[in-house]
């Protein structure tokens, strides 16, 4: 028998679940009707999905576009802020006292600066330097917000290195720039890639700074595209199966992400015995 | 000596962090193939000295020629030694193999002499069937052999080696000291050890370099560092000693502990204040009072394993540190005797403190950093340069680092028998040598106060 206390806690818990998960079951669960209005169900169908891909809507063509843009432009914004953000988190590294303090403190400023602001002050920069506006200023704006983010996840795989082994292979003959490469980097690339996910998934949902810099010719990525689509009244109808399938390949990627290290450690454990 | 018999030469090397010197005036030659020793406490400056070898710090005063080039501004990859690291330094993500092989890779060499090579000095560390195995599965002693083995396939003519074994336990330091020195002598190339543990220093050099406070203390043989210190930090640092003040009376007669003895050195003057070093061991204590030169009361007597370690108190009050054979029962009486050759006497680096200092006013003086009452001095005036001086027990240390005039901490002590013979730096970096009875510890924190008619002042600065 279940105690009064266990069953509470229990019912807390999948309240908890139900209510943050309701949402995005909703639209799932009504990506598979035609009805134009949320919450009317006329009947199971995938004609919202051949839609969404054949572009037979007019408007989800445009709605593909801007997935497209989006991935495009978190793609490069994150693979350009991973190069970037480990190059710096290195240099942070090898600084020393008040120097490293001030740096560590200059790149957590983004982090903790409103969007808005981040997309206002990017806005009048461009305007300012006559950049005109379009993919290169966004593309330009998620570097500088999501370079930070890498900086943050390389810097604790910095200290966890043997300090040494930098040194190592300088002595063995490599170049710096070999040493970077053979050495510094491999033992760096587990932070390197939870820095790029990171800075993908925050350039993927970004509103506030798109906003400012994408300009009016025309440029849309998916939450301008929801923004502007919803201002005109309804949303698209194909917004729903995209959503279920964007969330499902995220389940997916952490599925697989959290088997894999769960293995690992099973690996490890069995390796220390 | 032959040029072409030196490898490395290094010449007047200084280094300082945040303007504290690290290395002062630092000059070494390594003769091609030996064992040399860097040996000290850490801090010395003995790890520092070894990465400018190695390149991977920049002197900033002096040069460092290997084979009678200058390689001072040489990137660590293009000089022609490799390091063993403290702590292994391993490449977490490449199995054994490929560690051994990564200089090798980078040089270019072709594979099957690689292959080759990477197996030949494997079974030289006794790690033949590890080829495959992940470096992280490996313990500590079977990583420092692929980190020795790492650095030797590169066939370097110098070989680096910082700290190696302090990571190993005991037993498994004591087989790799001799697999090293066996390692050095089929190799035949030119070891150099930073180490601070003495008697691995003693037991695989050829050369010992002591080292403190960022400079050489003495180089030497370790029979020569060991019998023969040049001055009290050798003495104290290398083994067990007792040090004692003396009075050297004549040539080959030397007063310590209220006797004289006979001894063997000549050149330091008559009735000349020194230091001298008796090891515990050379001390021949026996019951019979007849045969002795001076008798004392065993204090204490504690068994050690090959020998018993005795503190006896002689006659004239000085506590003596004795190691022998036999056990003597402690409250006994006990003859004592040292023979000539067992006295080795060294010169005193000052008999009391000097320092510069200014007259401030008519009655302070600046030295050392503060301002010191002193009383009216004929004849001084505000603005004289002067010089100060105090003797050793002439200094107060203070428990409350606040009171006194200034205050520093214990950098150095040294039990002469019957006193104990401290170095205290202060806050501005000078060095007060103080003789106390007090026990202190090793970086206590004191106040330090001399009265002011201790100080002797004269003055120094030329006649207005």
């Amino acid at each position: 028998m279940m105690s009064a206390r266990k069953i509470i806690s229990k019912a807390y818990l999948w309240m908890i679940l139900a209510i943050l998960y309701a949402p995005i079951i909703f639209i799932a669960v009504f990506s598979f009707t035609k009805a134009k209005s949320l919450g009317n169900w006329t009947g199971f169908t995938f004609d919202l999905y051949t839609s969404l891909f054949t572009g037979a809507n007019p408007a989800s063509a445009s709605l593909l576009e801007a997935l497209q843009s989006t991935l495009i432009i978190a793609l490069v914004a994150s693979v350009v802020s991973t190069a970037l953000g480990t190059l710096a988190a290195i240099g942070i590294y090898n600084l020393h006292g008040r120097r490293k303090a001030t740096i560590e403190f200059l790149n957590n400023i983004p982090l903790l600066n409103p969007d808005i602001i981040t997309g206002v002050s990017l806005f009048l920069l461009f305007v300012f330097l006559h950049v005109s506006k379009g993919y290169v200023t966004v593309i330009l704006a998620h570097i500088t917000f999501c370079t930070p983010y890498v900086v943050l996840n390389v810097l604790p795989k910095l200290a966890q290195l043997n300090p040494n082994i930098y040194e190592a292979a300088l002595d063995l003959g490599a170049t710096p720039m070999q040493a970077l490469r053979k050495v510094l980097i491999p033992q760096l690339r587990p932070g390197m890639f939870s820095g790029f996910v990171l800075a993908f998934t925050m350039s993927l949902d970004d509103f506030a700074v798109t906003y400012f810099t994408a300009g009016s010719a025309g440029l849309q990525t998916l939450s301008t595209y929801i923004y502007a689509d919803a201002r005109k009244g309804g949303l698209t109808p194909e917004l729903k199966p995209l959503m279920t399938i964007i969330f499902l390949l995220i389940l997916v990627v952490l599925a697989v992400v959290n088997v894999k290290a769960f293995k690992k450690n099973k690996n490890k454990n069995k390796e220390n015995r | 000596m032959n040029p072409n018999e030196i490898i490395i030469n290094i010449e007047h090397l200084s280094k300082s962090f945040n303007g504290k010197k690290v290395l002062d005036d630092i000059n070494l030659y390594v003769k091609r193939g030996e064992f040399i020793t860097l040996l000290g406490p850490s801090g010395c400056g003995k790890t520092t000295l070894l990465r400018q070898i190695a390149g991977f710090l920049q002197p900033d005063e002096g040069v460092i020629t290997m084979d009678g080039k200058d390689i001072s501004q040489v990137p660590p990859h293009k000089r022609k030694l490799n390091t063993v690291f403290q702590r292994y330094a391993l490449f977490p993500h490449l199995d054994v193999y490929d560690n051994v092989a990564f200089g090798l890779k980078l040089a270019k060499v072709p594979e099957d002499e690689i292959a080759a090579r990477v197996k030949k000095y494997l079974k030289l560390v006794s790690m033949s069937d590890y080829e495959d195995r992940d470096v992280n599965t490996l313990s500590g002693g079977q990583q420092q052999r692929i980190a020795i083995a790492r650095a030797l396939v590169n066939q370097p003519s110098v070989l680096l080696l910082d700290e190696p074994l302090s990571a190993l336990d005991l037993k498994m330091r004591k087989d790799m000291q001799i697999e090293l020195k066996e390692m050095h002598q089929k190799l035949g190339i030119t070891f150099i050890y930073v180490t601070h543990d003495q008697e691995e220093a003693l037991t695989l050099s050829d050369t010992v370099v002591v080292m403190n406070e960022g400079r050489i203390q003495q180089i030497g043989t370790p029979t020569d560092i060991y019998n023969e210190p040049r001055n009290e930090f050798v003495a104290d640092f290398i083994g067990e000693s007792n040090i004692l003040n003396a009075t050297m009376l004549c040539d080959r007669k030397v007063s310590f502990i209220g006797h004289d003895f006979d001894c063997v050195d000549e050149g330091f003057g008559e009735n000349a204040p020194v230091d001298v070093v008796v090891r515990p061991e050379d001390i021949y204590i026996m019951k019979n009072l007849n045969g002795a030169q001076f008798t004392g009361t065993v204090k204490s007597c504690i068994f050690k394993g090959v020998h018993y370690e005795m503190f006896v108190n002689t006659d004239s009050g000085n506590e003596l540190m004795i190691q022998d054979y036999n056990a003597f029962e402690v409250g006994s009486t006990v003859g004592m005797l040292i023979r000539p050759e067992d006295i080795q006497v060294m010169r005193k680096a000052c008999t009391c403190n000097v320092f510069d200092g200014v007259m401030t006013s008519d009655e302070t003086v600046e030295v050392f950093g503060v301002e010191l009452e002193c009383g009216a001095r004929e004849g001084l005036s505000k603005g004289d340069e002067v010089s100060v001086e105090f003797d050793f027990d002439k200094v107060e240390l203070l428990d409350n680092k606040e009171d006194g005039a200034e205050h520093g901490f214990v950098s150095f002590i040294l039990y002469k028998g019957d006193r104990y013979h401290l170095t205290v730096t202060t806050d501005g970096g000078y060095k007060i040598l103080v003789d106390t009875n007090e026990v202190w510890d090793k970086l206590d924190l004191v106040g330090i106060s001399i009265r002011p008619e201790d100080l002797r002042i004269s003055r120094t600065g030329k006649e207005e």
